[in-house]
């Protein structure tokens, strides 16, 4: 599974579970990454500072401190990824991280290869924020033409509303990124739509239907429950 | 004064008023009157053909009530409407005929007839007048149609009586007739109106025919037709002013119209206040009366203090603002009530002539202290001269109690007997000073008759007894005339200072009792802490300072009344009258105009954000009359204790929210709390499962086979603890919905995706409409509806069976169907299977606790839907959700 990664990828783990810790390092270590875990908020933030880590993963339910107050702490100072673990009833508190500065998040209990890919997954986006994107991206038959503004599917031009066009970039820029409501009503709508969410539901039911092949079963323009949305490339 | 300064603020509020009373108006039905000079002029036909247009128009039109006086014209034109039947009264053994306001109510038509405004109603039924049910019709957003004469209207009454002579009893106050929306002036010139009065055409059957005769003469005629003329053009001048006003804010309010009455115990204090409506109406200015309670006018018998009363009530009736204030000098007070309201012009009566060349006038005296106000005297009717108030009313006078008198008698004889062996001792100078104290004493002890009687009592017993020539009222020496003058001056100024000084101080103390009443009464509420404490406080306090055992109706669920905690039941009380004062706002029963047949008197408590409930008061006499301090005094602690009932309203109200948040936090922190350490469990092992799946060595075949088996049971049991969970907060009670507007597609989408796994030997199709309404649902409870009844229907058919999703709109609904083509649901266990713990055949090979179902249902619940299983036609099972549609945002269209 390892393509290659450079022994060099450090990853710092705060985690208060002692057997959680023990598998994901397991686990992480058998991807050839270098794990540093703690148990604590604040033995992880002194880590963090000192190893200059590449990634971060992160348990939001910390005995010493709230994993969102760490969240921002790092993110007063760096822009490191930062990947959270959560239990499946924490909606809101998993919203409020991810509005902190979180780069994604897995619900527990997650599976092996679940967290793997996802920790891939950053790396990579994190790895690219620093090249030039793409005029051209594609996904599932659907191409977006940044330069020309415009997107075909199958080859066929597909019309967007002005709104439609903002949200598909939005989410095309952020690709494999799970994006909350309110980032996304910021960022298409502007600060005032914070609280419309029906409004992105709406719209993003007219984005699948004109770009999904099943829109009932979208394979890309994904709901994250409670969240937000996500787009997958592949 | 400083009208320049607050006119224009007035003006503000007057637009404020306006918009306010538009709003008001919206909800209101609309009242459209047919007006009159005189009977038989066709207004009720001329009501019925606008019924007719409207009915034809195809407006829900009812008749409520017709008087067709026998007119067949009349009688044709009523039969094309629907009626309601009146309801039959027997009263005094007479069986009377009567609009049916209930009846109406229920029936809630959109316009009804109503005829007749001015009609008194038979006694007993709700309102004592008809135009009272007119406004409770309106109230409710009928539109009514109705007639009316113009010697019904309050403030023409006395015009009307000079012309015919005749006094009419059935009377409306100007404000229902200036707030109706539209008015339409029914004419007919009098010589028609006599000609079809020949022709007997017109029948008019209930005035006795001696005053018919007198009251259709063609002079009368044409006098009440010039009056219903004008009224009806000062009307539509009304019209045109406020229009204008509409549509020019620069107008400005000629404040300096406003006018203020002062009703007196006068003979024609009522022509004063009805003149008064009558100006005010024609210039549209606001109206105040006041009446004044002075020292002097509180000496006055009671009758004539309830005449005033009721002028004040008149007053209001024609659409005045009222006050009833105190203090020691009438012309002052006015003067200065007058400044705080910016009223320019004050109307008062003629001075009557002066008994005594230093005492002046109201209107004098008004005009000597305040030369900026306007000063309007109003002409005085013939010569009153000698008319005084007794005339005007009659006061009973067998009231008044013998025995001061005699008292007074019997103390001037005590001291004369007494002070007889004192002759020879004293001088006469110092007999007269024992008389004198007689007299003081009288004063103080008797009052004011008592000493007027004492004074000319010792004057003449000094003189039969003391003065020689002794025994005989003959005096010889001219010096005692001197002596006697001075001696009957000074034991009447005396004896006249000390009694009104005596009086004063008996009415300062009933005053300072009610205060104290008062203040006790505030005090013993503000330390109420529950409703029990307040109705014993209430009872208490009306027992004492109104002589009436007490209810307290306290508003419950959906603003029905319900007696409070700790208030006994009364026998004379009824829910219904005190319901419908809650529900008005408004005094009703015993003194008031409404329910008049009660025994008991409803006051509504008003506090200042709701309406708290409804004080019922039975007295313990049956003749109880309020009077008028005693009613500010039922208003004042009526409002304090409503205030005590809002705050323990509130009070309850916080404490139950706390409690809430308390429970709801404890809940929460436990039920966290377990499914942490149920959960951590299961992610470790799912955890070290993979990790032994990738760890190198690779493991063998035969071992992956365990560790996938062991990764089915672990994934099945995290199902089970979550249903578990979620079952239990639902059981907690208290499931907070976070409801947000959502495409049913997402949801179905989200469940598509949890189930992948339990799905992947299935075939799922999925039927959605594009036109799906958005739907209302909190996305995580109605995600596990959806992921439960696919897993139940992967669980229960057959690998390759066929689920389908689908969903249409039903009405009001919107109906969500999952199917299988699979072997169905057992017969008779359709309701059953949503219960908890119950499942499909007790002895099965499918795992789980059979509660997949009972979530679905709690769920679907709190969205106020329901759901239901049936077996489908074509077979297999199919679960059925219904949900309300509700009221959808409306997304705005993009370009």
């Amino acid at each position: 599974m390892s393509d290659g990664q450079s022994p060099s990828i450090m990853i710092v783990l705060i985690e208060d579970e002692p057997q959680i810790r023990r598998f994901v390092r397991s686990a992480l270590e058998a991807e050839q990454y270098q794990v540093m875990d703690v148990e604590t908020g604040k033995q992880g933030l002194i880590e963090v500072g000192t190893r200059r880590p590449d990634l971060i993963i992160i348990d939001l339910g910390l005995p010493d401190l709230d994993g969102i107050e760490v969240i921002r702490d790092i993110r007063s100072w760096s822009n490191l990824p930062i990947l959270i673990l959560s239990a499946r009833i924490n909606e809101a508190e998993k919203v409020k991280a991810l509005d902190a500065g979180a780069d994604d998040y897995l619900s527990k209990p997650f599976g092996m290869p679940e967290l793997l890919a996802r920790v891939r997954a950053v790396l990579r986006r994190s790895a690219r924020t620093h090249t030039h994107d793409a005029a051209v991206v594609s996904f599932g038959g659907v191409e977006m033409n940044f330069l020309q503004r415009m997107v075909t599917k199958n080859g066929v031009t597909v019309h967007l509303t002005a709104i439609e066009y903002r949200l598909l970039a939005q989410l095309v820029a952020n690709a494999g990124r799970v994006m909350t409501h309110r980032v996304l009503l910021r960022d298409v709508w502007g600060p005032n739509h914070s609280d419309s969410t029906h409004y992105l539901r709406v719209y993003m039911s007219n984005l699948r239907r004109k770009l999904e092949d099943d829109p009932n079963v979208p394979k890309h323009i994904l709901t994250e429950s409670g969240v937000g949305y996500r787009l997958v490339l592949s | 004064m400083t009208n320049a300064m607050t006119s224009p603020r007035l003006i503000q509020n007057a637009t404020l008023d306006q918009r306010e009373a538009m709003a008001k108006r919206k909800q209101r039905g609309k009242l459209k009157i047919f007006f009159g000079a005189y009977p038989g002029a066709g207004k009720t036909y001329a009501m019925l053909i606008a019924a007719q247009v409207l009915h034809t128009q195809g407006m829900d039109v009812v008749v409520g009530v017709v008087e067709t006086h026998g007119r067949s014209e009349t009688t044709a034109l009523l039969q094309r409407l629907n009626a309601i039947p009146r309801q039959q009264i027997e009263y005094q053994g007479e069986l009377l005929e009567e609009f049916d306001l209930d009846a109406a109510l229920r029936r809630k038509p959109q316009l009804i007839l109503v005829d007749e405004l001015a009609h008194s109603n038979a006694p007993g039924l709700r309102h004592s007048k008809r135009w009272q049910d007119i406004d409770e019709l309106l109230a409710t957003g009928i539109d009514v149609l109705t007639t009316v004469n113009v010697q019904h209207v309050e403030s023409l009454n006395d015009v009307v009586k000079k012309i015919t002579g005749m006094r009419v009893s059935e009377r409306i106050p100007d404000h229902v007739i200036d707030q109706a929306d539209e008015m339409v002036l029914v004419d007919l010139p009098p010589e028609e109106l006599l000609q079809r009065l020949r022709e007997g055409k017109v029948h008019i059957a209930r005035q006795p025919e001696r005053e018919m005769e007198c009251f259709f003469c063609k002079g009368h005629l044409m006098a009440l037709r010039e009056l219903a003329l004008r009224r009806t053009a000062d009307r539509v001048d009304a019209d045109v002013r406020i229009w204008r006003q509409e549509q020019s804010v620069t107008t400005v309010w000629s404040i300096r119209e406003a006018v203020l009455v002062c009703v007196g115990s006068g003979p024609d204090s009522e022509r004063l206040v009805r003149r008064a409506a009558r100006r005010a109406n024609q210039t549209g200015a606001p109206w105040h009366a006041i009446a004044i309670e002075t020292p002097a006018m509180l000496r006055l018998p009671e009758a004539v203090q309830t005449h005033i009363l009721s002028i004040l009530k008149l007053a209001k009736k024609l659409g005045a603002q009222t006050a009833h204030l105190s203090g020691q000098d009438a012309v002052e007070v006015a003067i200065a009530y007058a400044r705080e309201y910016n009223l320019g012009t004050l109307l008062v009566g003629r001075d009557r002539y002066r008994r005594l060349p230093w005492q002046h006038g109201f209107a004098e005296k008004l005009g000597r202290l305040a030369p900026d106000l306007e000063l309007l005297q109003v002409a005085r009717e013939g010569d009153d001269r000698k008319s005084s108030t007794s005339t005007l009313i009659s006061i009973p006078r067998g009231a008044t109690k013998w025995h001061p008198y005699l008292l007074a008698f019997l103390s001037v004889a005590l001291v004369t007997v007494g002070s007889a062996p004192l002759h020879a001792v004293l001088d006469l100078a110092n007999i007269v000073m024992i008389f004198l104290l007689v007299v003081v004493f009288t004063a103080v002890r008797f009052g004011r008759g008592a000493a007027i009687l004492a004074a000319f009592l010792s004057v003449a017993a000094f003189d039969f007894f003391f003065v020689p020539p002794r025994f005989t009222f003959v005096v010889h020496d001219v010096q005692y005339l001197v002596t006697f003058t001075v001696m009957l001056i000074v034991a009447l100024v005396v004896g006249q200072l000390t009694a009104g000084l005596r009086f004063q101080a008996s009415t300062a103390c009933k005053r300072e009792q009610r205060m104290h009443a008062l203040y006790e009464m505030s005090r013993d509420l503000s330390s109420a802490l529950n409703i029990k404490q307040i109705v014993y406080i209430c009872q208490r306090f009306i027992k004492r300072g109104f002589n009436a055992s007490v209810a307290v109706f306290v508003a419950g669920a959906e603003e029905r009344l319900m007696l409070a905690e700790g208030s006994a039941i009364l026998d004379a009380t009824d829910y219904k009258t005190a319901q419908w004062s809650f529900d008005q706002g408004q005094n009703a029963g015993l003194g008031t105009d409404t329910l008049t047949a009660a025994h008991a008197l409803y006051v509504p408590l008003k506090a200042p954000t709701r309406m708290c409930g409804v004080l019922a008061l039975v007295p313990d006499e049956w003749t109880w009359e309020l009077p008028p301090e005693q009613q500010q005094l039922l208003d004042t602690s009526a409002t304090l204790i409503a205030i005590a009932l809002e705050r323990v309203h509130y009070v309850i109200l916080a404490q139950d929210a706390q409690v809430n948040m308390e429970a709801e936090r404890l809940r929460n922190s436990l039920l966290s709390a377990i499914s942490h350490d149920l959960r951590t469990p299961l992610t470790v092992i799912t955890g070290l499962v993979d990790a032994m799946r990738i760890a190198t060595p690779l493991l063998s075949e035969p071992h992956i086979g365990l560790i996938a088996a062991i990764q089915d049971e672990v994934s099945r049991t995290i199902n089970m603890v979550n249903n578990l969970l979620d079952m239990a907060r639902m059981q907690m009670g208290n499931i907070v919905l976070k409801p947000g507007w959502q495409t049913l597609e997402e949801v179905i989408g989200l469940s598509m995706r949890n189930c992948a796994s339990v799905l992947k030997r299935h075939n799922v199709r999925i039927d959605l409409p594009a036109d799906l309404p958005l739907l209302e649902l909190d996305t995580g409870l109605m995600e596990r509806v959806i992921n439960n009844l696919l897993e139940n229907a992967a669980k229960h058919t057959p690998v390759g069976s066929l689920i389908t999703i689908s969903a249409c709109l039903k009405g009001e609904f919107v109906q969500i169907a999952v199917s299988d083509n699979g072997p169905g649901v057992p017969p008779g266990m359709e309701q059953k299977l949503f219960e908890k713990f119950v499942r499909g055949k007790m002895e099965s090979s499918v795992v789980g606790f059979g509660l997949g179902l009972a979530i679905v249902r709690s769920i679907v619940e709190v969205h106020a839907g329901s759901v239901w299983v049936e077996n489908a036609p074509e077979g297999g099972a199919r679960f059925i959700i219904l949900l309300p549609v509700g009221n959808p945002p409306v997304i705005p269209e993009e370009l």
